[in-house]
């Protein structure tokens, strides 16, 4: 049976300086509908990466596999075609656009993917209202969407910027790359809810995490373990716990033995 | 149809209102023979019917012209002009223009349409040339006319009880002959530069601003300038007086791309300020390009100069320059009254095969003078960008400042962007701060704007718009949000 999201054999390389790096060697990792899958894994194995190839990133090139969403294939599709069809990518490292207002860059993406979606486009009160909502349940300060997009933020303001952004843009399959490192204790809880917001049957999500606490909150249906540009193992909310307690050297060990 | 000939009788009346308001050039059915010499001066100046004085000003200015030479010293080429075969005193399209819009080229209408010019105006836009036997006024642009001239009626009478007077050039040269013999090339010489020489001789077009004492313009004079700039001519002439403690806000230019037959644009504008009084002067240029050879587009050498003689006084530029195929172009401030101010903010765009070299001058001469620069330029396709800046300090100017910052942004790997800039300080106790920027649009921002949604050419557009906000912001709101809309137009293409 299709699954919600496929991802098979998927293999990817980088041209860094003129040497071909390979960083994806292979991932399997599929992910049904209202699901919450994460990752976790060492430093630099590949998780953003995997990010970047699944939202369309062009410096990446893909050379074997396959990703299937929602029956379609994503990696013939462009960037924004994969945000209107409903991905989401909250950036590990946020991008700044200066001189860019947030609430017009905030509208102009809405729009964007709404008329994508065949849906009217909201007119500027409409929207505010929305996005003042959106950003108070976030607990965010009011200036922020007045500010540019992400220039002088904080780090943790960053992170909730990013939420706000996917809130507003309605996705069903959201990535989220770290967004709970460099937040404080309240604003963890605060854009974890954010998310558990969103969650519903026609909603999956792929949190990329190195910290328990976070899906504590989440409580995803499914852990996979990443090394070295593969999936090396998955299982059960227990296997974060597991990490958390052991560090991932004894998992590395057991993939490297099979 | 009842409705339709109602319509165009109140077309045809408010149309010759116009007329009267004198904006509108009046079709000439002559043209005087190509060439420039004393004779055609002469002509010049009776189809004008000018005083005498008017005709040696211009006699004097061509015999200046003749002696001069062309400039070399921009960052710009094009092949040699030969002044001998340019017609200067033309009707406008007389020479056999596109005979439908099916015959003009599809890119330009496409951008037409992209800023929402309805298709009638599309046409006269475009230079299209009537069909046999309609009327000479252009039977276009019906809403627009009929909306501008009943706007302009009420803006006349606004004006006129303020005091403040605006006409056609040609017209202030009889009507208030003491007030143009007074300024006209006090800001800008006759003999200045080859280029103002040779307007100096020729001008048949452009306006003439004077705004008395005491007086703040009622309204800017923007809306009103852009209905009736149709035919802009090719030497136009610009002069703007204001008064002790008076203001105005001028408005030149027009976001739809421009074609016009002649090539060759050299337009004069001058500026002058008394004590405590403002001018703000904003442009929008937007001349056919060419196509992507550049074959086709305007050259535009343009001398645009403010005297801030009064105390206290200020002019301000801003210019947003997307057009052409050459641009030339240095608005410039001569601070001459104490604690005067000079503004100038700029955005250039090229792409394709478009040369700009354009700047400003800020000459510091009286104590406590300020100036501010914002100088922005985003290059695209093989397109040439040069931001030129003199910012020179007399040795009586102390106490004077100056702070410029000039940023580039390049859009692909074949488009050049230079800055050079002239400090001259001859006062130590002056104060001049100089930023520069090159910046390239990242594919972080790029990959980010499309992750939310965006299209490539969307996401360029906002991030250029962003680039270039503090000059944006400079401008009155309407036009801020039509410069945007051009300035991601002008970039299509540039990406991918
Ligand atoms: N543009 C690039 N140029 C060179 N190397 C790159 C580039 N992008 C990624 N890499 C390399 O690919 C590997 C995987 O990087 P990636 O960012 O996917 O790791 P990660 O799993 O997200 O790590 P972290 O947990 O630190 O965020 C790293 O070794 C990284 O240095
Ligand atoms: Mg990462």
């Amino acid at each position: 049976m299709s699954q919600f999201l496929e991802i098979s054999g998927l293999k990817a390389r980088i041209d860094a300086d003129g040497q071909e790096k390979q960083i994806l060697r292979g991932v399997d990792l599929s992910i049904p509908p209202g699901e919450v899958h994460a990752i976790m894994g060492p430093n630099g194995c590949g998780k953003s990466t995997l990010s970047y190839v699944l939202a369309g990133r062009e410096d990446y090139e893909v050379t074997a596999g396959s990703v299937l969403f929602k029956g379609q294939d994503l990696l013939a599709m462009e960037p924004e075609e994969r945000a209107a069809a409903g991905l989401f990518l909250a950036f590990q490292a946020p991008v700044e656009l200066p001189g860019v207002n947030n609430a017009n860059f905030l509208r102009t993406a809405v729009n964007a993917v709404r008329r994508a979606r065949g849906q009217d486009e909201l007119d500027a009160v409409a929207f505010l209202k929305l996005a003042r909502t959106a950003a108070k349940e976030l607990s965010m300060a009011p200036d922020m969407l007045k500010r540019n997009v992400n220039v002088g933020f904080s780090g943790g303001e960053k992170k909730r910027n990013e939420v706000l952004q996917m809130t507003m843009l309605e996705p069903s399959f959201a990535i989220l790359d770290e967004t709970d490192s460099g937040l404080d204790v309240d604003a963890l809880r605060i854009v974890a809810e954010g998310v558990n917001r969103l969650r519903s049957p026609q909603f999956s999500a792929l949190v990329i995490t190195h910290h328990q606490k976070l899906l504590d909150y989440l409580v995803p249906d499914r852990i996979h373990v990443m090394a070295q540009g593969r999936i090396i193992l998955s299982g059960g909310p227990e296997l974060a716990r597991e990490i958390d307690r052991e560090g991932y050297t004894k998992f590395l060990a057991e993939a490297e033995a099979a | 149809m009842p409705a339709v000939t109602e319509t165009r009788e109140a077309v045809e009346k408010l149309g010759q209102s116009t007329y009267k308001w004198g904006f509108e050039t009046e079709i000439e059915m002559d043209m005087a023979p190509k060439g420039l010499n004393e004779d055609i001066i002469r002509l010049i100046s009776t189809r004008k019917e000018e005083p005498e004085w008017m005709l040696e000003w211009r006699l004097a200015a061509f015999a200046t012209w003749q002696a001069m030479r062309e400039p070399t010293w921009a960052k710009v080429s094009y092949p040699p002009i030969d002044y001998q075969d340019l017609h200067y005193y033309a009707a406008p399209r007389r020479k056999p223009g596109p005979k439908s819009l099916e015959e003009v080229d599809p890119e330009l209408l496409r951008t037409y349409e992209k800023l929402g010019i309805p298709l009638h105006e599309q046409a006269l836009l475009a230079g299209v040339e009537l069909p046999e036997g309609e009327t000479a006024r252009p039977p276009v642009a019906v809403d627009a006319v009929f909306d501008s001239v009943s706007v302009a009626t009420t803006f006349r009478k606004t004006l006129e009880e303020a005091g403040v007077i605006f006409c056609p050039i040609s017209e202030a040269v009889k009507d208030h002959p003491e007030l143009v013999r007074k300024y006209l090339g006090s800001v800008v010489p006759a003999g200045d530069n080859f280029f103002a020489a040779l307007n100096s001789a020729v001008f048949t077009d452009g306006s003439f601003v004077y705004v008395p004492k005491g007086v703040r313009c009622p309204m800017e004079l923007s809306t009103y300038f852009r209905i009736n700039a149709r035919n802009t001519g090719q030497f136009e002439r610009t002069l703007i007086v204001v008064e002790e403690g008076a203001s105005v806000s001028y408005l030149e230019g027009c976001t739809a791309p421009m074609r016009d037959e002649n090539q060759l644009h050299a337009a004069v504008v001058e500026l002058v300020a008394m004590d405590d009084a403002s001018i703000k002067y904003s442009t929008v240029q937007n001349w056919y390009p060419g196509d992507e050879e550049g074959r086709g587009g305007i050259y535009n050498f343009v001398t645009k100069r403010g005297a801030c003689r009064g105390a206290r006084s200020k002019i301000s530029w801003t210019q947003v320059e997307t057009g052409s195929a050459i641009t030339w172009k240095y608005p410039s401030c001569i601070l001459q009254g104490e604690g005067s101010v000079g503004e100038f903010y700029s955005v250039a765009v090229t792409n394709n095969c478009q040369q700009a070299d354009t700047g400003t001058k800020m000459i510091h001469i009286g104590r406590n003078t300020r100036s501010t620069i914002i100088a922005k330029t985003i290059s695209a396709g093989r397109s040439d960008s040069t931001y030129r800046g003199l910012v020179r300090v007399q040795p009586k100017a102390s106490g004077a400042r100056n702070f410029t910052q000039c940023d580039s942004l390049l859009i692909g790997d074949q488009c050049g962007a230079h800055t050079v800039p002239y400090i001259e300080s001859r006062n130590m106790a002056a104060r001049i701060e100089h930023e520069a920027t090159t910046s390239k649009i990242s594919e972080d921002q790029l990959f980010y704007c499309r992750q939310r949604g965006l299209s490539e050419e969307d996401a360029v557009g906002l991030i250029v718009n962003g680039f270039c906000r503090d000059v944006l912001k400079e401008l009155p709101m309407e036009f801020a949000v039509e410069a945007q809309k051009l300035l991601q137009i002008s970039l299509e293409g540039s990406v991918g």
